[in-house]
């Protein structure tokens, strides 16, 4: 087990420092310069190199590598060259709102989706489980900035329980900060939820065709008790699995939420530092993705271990 | 409807502070924008957004625009002029205290121009300060300024955003804490999503009638259309979506408030790539393009038609639309006098805003039907300014040049689209150096026109600013002669 966490986290760093180098050159590549986009079309040759100088974008492109990553390992990410503040601060304060929204999103999906699956597989083929593959179809299909507008005109502008987007903030207490997190947190929970709950059905109907189900059926046990005892605790293996994809794409994905409802979340900070050419904050809160994604893999696949020895041992 | 929402939630949170909460809210606003400043210090970014939060409200200057672009006197209460025009004496109103309890004086002014035209300055419009020659202190409420030549748009220059009166104690904060001398003062920025400012009751000047504003940036069309609509904002200044506007317009809640901008909005064209350097080609294009149709098309008509880059409430203001009306078959014949008879191809690269992108598509289709081919290609700012404003490598853009009298950059070969006329430039020179007002009105015509007959543009319209706001304020500017929100005459009627 030693030895192949080893490995595994070997492979995590080599992914990094590779992740780093090509996000680096990816962004610097890309057309734009930060200080003239910041000083507009009148200004000056020389006020433009006053203001690179004043960036430090007069070094090197390997120099800016360097110091970079080197602040990195230090938690340093460096600063922002529009808000002129330190990135870490600004990442940390935009995780207040997009981790928490993540979260909500994740909590509303699976409190959807474990019983709609359930409910499908244990009516399988009926006419209940047709209703629910049609509507977790639709919740596929639905693209969600389009279902978070709907949500916006029937809750915010028809009937005023919730305000249009924006958020209000904890520091005024929990509910008010999670009410102003609700639609974007439902319009983001909608197509994971129907993709969870039919993960969740066809594990469950797996699991249920095995011989150990039959058996414990053959020594009288009834379909809901086999359900519940047996092929539940089973068939979530797979769908653990999905919802930790989920989570990370949760905190990548909302992007376009975090714009249909002026969240000033991490993607909104993206999404602004793109347009902008704040080359650095793109770099890191990219890394800082990248760094979230392979965590939670190298987590998975521990779990993995931990559960099949198959793995620990020969692969 | 919001505001007594308000404190029936109040009533019941709270029914002894009721009366005084029901009160706050008549004087406090949700103001919101599309556009989130980067940073807050006015003097070293282009970004409009910044003076759009701060210009008046929390940072002044010498001289200030008024709302219908007049300038009028600012932190200086008046000022006297050498005959010769090139000394000004500032008279400073005395006691202007800065927000942090500092007061300001002529050693703060004379700070603050030395500051924008120092070597290593980051001032985004230097060229306003380019004839300063020096500054110097006479006493505490007196400035003197000493320029190289006369210059007839000083005043006009002091009164930019960018010339704003900062203190020296406050510079190294300045980007995430503006200290100004306005009617409001900096409480809190929650990055991308809104700012707060709050009554400053040390003012000089009358005090506003708000106690505190909140600007709130929300970029998305459709959000803003949903903020606008469950009035979670008041007021919403530039509103992006002019499909929209209508629906307001018919809604009792709301008042639409259609003004005028600085924003001459054209066809930019590479005056130094053929066949464009060809004026009968470009005079072909100016023939090909039906101006009504765009504003009605990009603009759902919002917008009015221009013949040169001029603004048309300007008092020197030209109607040259007739040099360039809509007929094709001219447009045709003048191809075919210039050699192309079958047209030609070029490129039309479009910056994101909605007037370029749309306006595009239609003015391509235009052309087509001259024979000329236009590809069209979306980039974004940061790209556009690289290969456009910066590489040259285009043909046609769309642009709208927001700046207030900006007619002198056709008087820069080097600028895009690369105009090179000396008597053209013979002309600004000397309009710089004209104070009489009678003088630089007819110089003002004049360069209009010449750059009209020169056809060095497409000239489009001047961009409409449209300001969608609760029916219950009052006291907004309805025109932007300068990019800005000036609160300190804003009230609820109730």
């Amino acid at each position: 087990m030693l030895q192949y966490t080893f490995k595994r986290a070997l492979s995590l760093c080599l992914s990094l420092c590779l992740a780093s180098v090509v996000i680096f050159t990816v962004v610097e590549i890309a057309p734009g310069d930060p200080a003239s986009f910041m000083l507009g079309i009148n200004a000056q040759p020389d006020t433009i190199a006053a203001l690179r100088a004043e960036l430090g974008l007069d070094q090197g492109k390997f120099a800016r590598y360097l110091e970079w990553t080197g602040g990195m390992l230090k938690g340093d990410f460096g600063t922002s060259y529009t808000y002129r503040s330190p990135i870490t601060d600004m990442i940390s304060e935009r995780m207040w709102i997009s981790l928490p929204l993540a979260l909500y999103a994740l909590v509303l999906s699976t409190l959807i989706a474990f019983p709609v699956g359930l409910y499908a597989a244990s009516k399988r083929g009926a006419l209940g489980d047709v209703a629910v593959i049609g509507v977790t179809q639709l919740g596929i299909a639905i693209p969600n900035f389009w279902f978070a507008m709907v949500l916006v005109v029937i809750f915010a502008i028809k009937l005023r329980w919730f305000s249009a987007g924006g958020f209000a903030g904890w520091d005024d207490g929990l509910f008010i900060g999670l009410k102003s997190l609700t639609l974007p947190a439902i319009a983001l929970a909608l197509p994971q939820a129907s993709i969870l709950s039919r993960v969740m059905r066809s594990a469950l109907i797996e699991t249920l065709s095995e011989d150990y189900i039959r058996t414990a059926r053959a020594k009288g046990l009834s379909r809901q008790g086999v359900l519940w005892r047996h092929a539940l605790r089973n068939a979530m293996i797979p769908v653990l699995t999905i919802i930790g994809l989920q989570f990370s794409f949760l905190i990548a994905g909302a992007i376009i939420i975090e714009q249909v409802f002026f969240l000033p979340g991490l993607g909104r900070l993206v999404f602004q530092a793109i347009t902008q050419r704040d080359l650095i904050v793109v770099e890191s809160v990219v890394m800082l993705l990248v760094l979230a994604v392979i965590s939670i893999n190298f987590i998975i696949d521990l779990a993995y271990a931990a559960i099949d020895p198959r793995l620990r041992h020969g692969l | 409807m919001i505001k007594s929402k308000k404190c029936i939630v109040a009533t019941a949170i709270a029914l002894t502070t009721v009366a005084s909460t029901c009160f706050a809210a008549s004087s406090d606003i949700t103001v919101a924008m599309q556009l989130e400043p980067p940073h807050l210090d006015p003097t070293s970014a282009a970004a409009g957004a910044i003076d759009s939060v701060l210009y008046s409200n929390v940072f002044e200057g010498l001289t200030r625009f008024a709302s219908d672009g007049a300038i009028i006197a600012g932190l200086a209460k008046s000022w006297d002029i050498s005959a010769d025009g090139t000394e000004y004496i500032f008279h400073l109103r005395a006691g202007v205290q800065f927000h942090d309890g500092t007061g300001m004086d002529a050693e703060d002014v004379k700070f603050s121009l030395d500051r924008a035209r120092a070597g290593d300055s980051t001032n985004s419009q230097k060229a306003l300060f380019a004839g300063i020659a020096n500054v110097a202190v006479v006493d505490s409420t007196t400035v003197k300024v000493i320029l190289d030549k006369p210059n007839g748009s000083f005043l006009f220059n002091m009164a930019w955003g960018d010339a704003v009166i900062v203190a020296p104690e406050s510079i190294e904060g300045i980007k995430n804490n503006p200290v100004g001398t306005g009617a409001f003062t900096f409480q809190k920025w929650v990055q991308g999503d809104r700012i707060e400012l709050a009554r400053n009751d040390s003012y000089w000047g009358s005090a506003p009638a708000l106690e505190s504003v909140t600007f709130q940036f929300i970029a998305d069309p459709t959000a803003a259309f949903a903020a606008v609509m469950a009035q979670d904002v008041d007021v919403f200044t530039g509103f992006p979506a002019p499909e929209n506007l209508p629906q307001f317009e018919a809604d009792a809640r709301f008042q639409v408030l259609e003004g005028s901008t600085e924003g001459e909005t054209i066809l930019s064209t590479n005056n130094k790539m053929p066949p464009l350097d060809n004026v009968k080609v470009r005079k072909a294009i100016a023939h090909a393009i039906d101006r009504q149709a765009i504003i009605d098309g990009a603009m759902f008509g919002y917008g009015t038609p221009i013949g040169t880059h001029f603004a048309p409430h300007h008092p020197d203001y030209v109607d040259l639309t007739g040099n360039s009306e809509h007929d094709p078959e001219l447009a045709k014949k003048l191809l075919t006098e210039a050699g192309f008879p079958n047209g030609f191809e070029t490129t039309l690269k479009l910056p994101p805003p909605s007037y370029a992108r749309r306006g595009g598509e239609i003015i391509a289709s235009q052309l087509r039907a001259v024979g000329i081919q236009a590809k069209i290609s979306n980039l974004e700012w940061a790209q556009w300014l690289e290969q456009v404003f910066r590489g040259k490598d285009y043909g046609l853009s769309i642009v709208s040049h927001t700046e207030p009298m900006d007619i002198g950059i056709y008087a820069r070969p080097e600028y895009y689209f690369q105009y090179d006329n000396p008597q053209f430039q013979a002309l600004m020179t000397d309009l710089s150096a004209t104070t009489d007002t009678a003088m630089r009105s007819e110089m003002l015509k004049k360069a209009q026109n010449i750059i009209s007959e020169d056809y060095v543009n497409g000239f489009l319209f001047e961009l409409a600013f449209t300001t969608v706001a609760d029916a219950k304020v009052q006291g907004l500017w309805k025109n932007a002669p300068t990019q800005a929100t000036d609160l300190t005459g804003v009230s609820w009627s109730e």
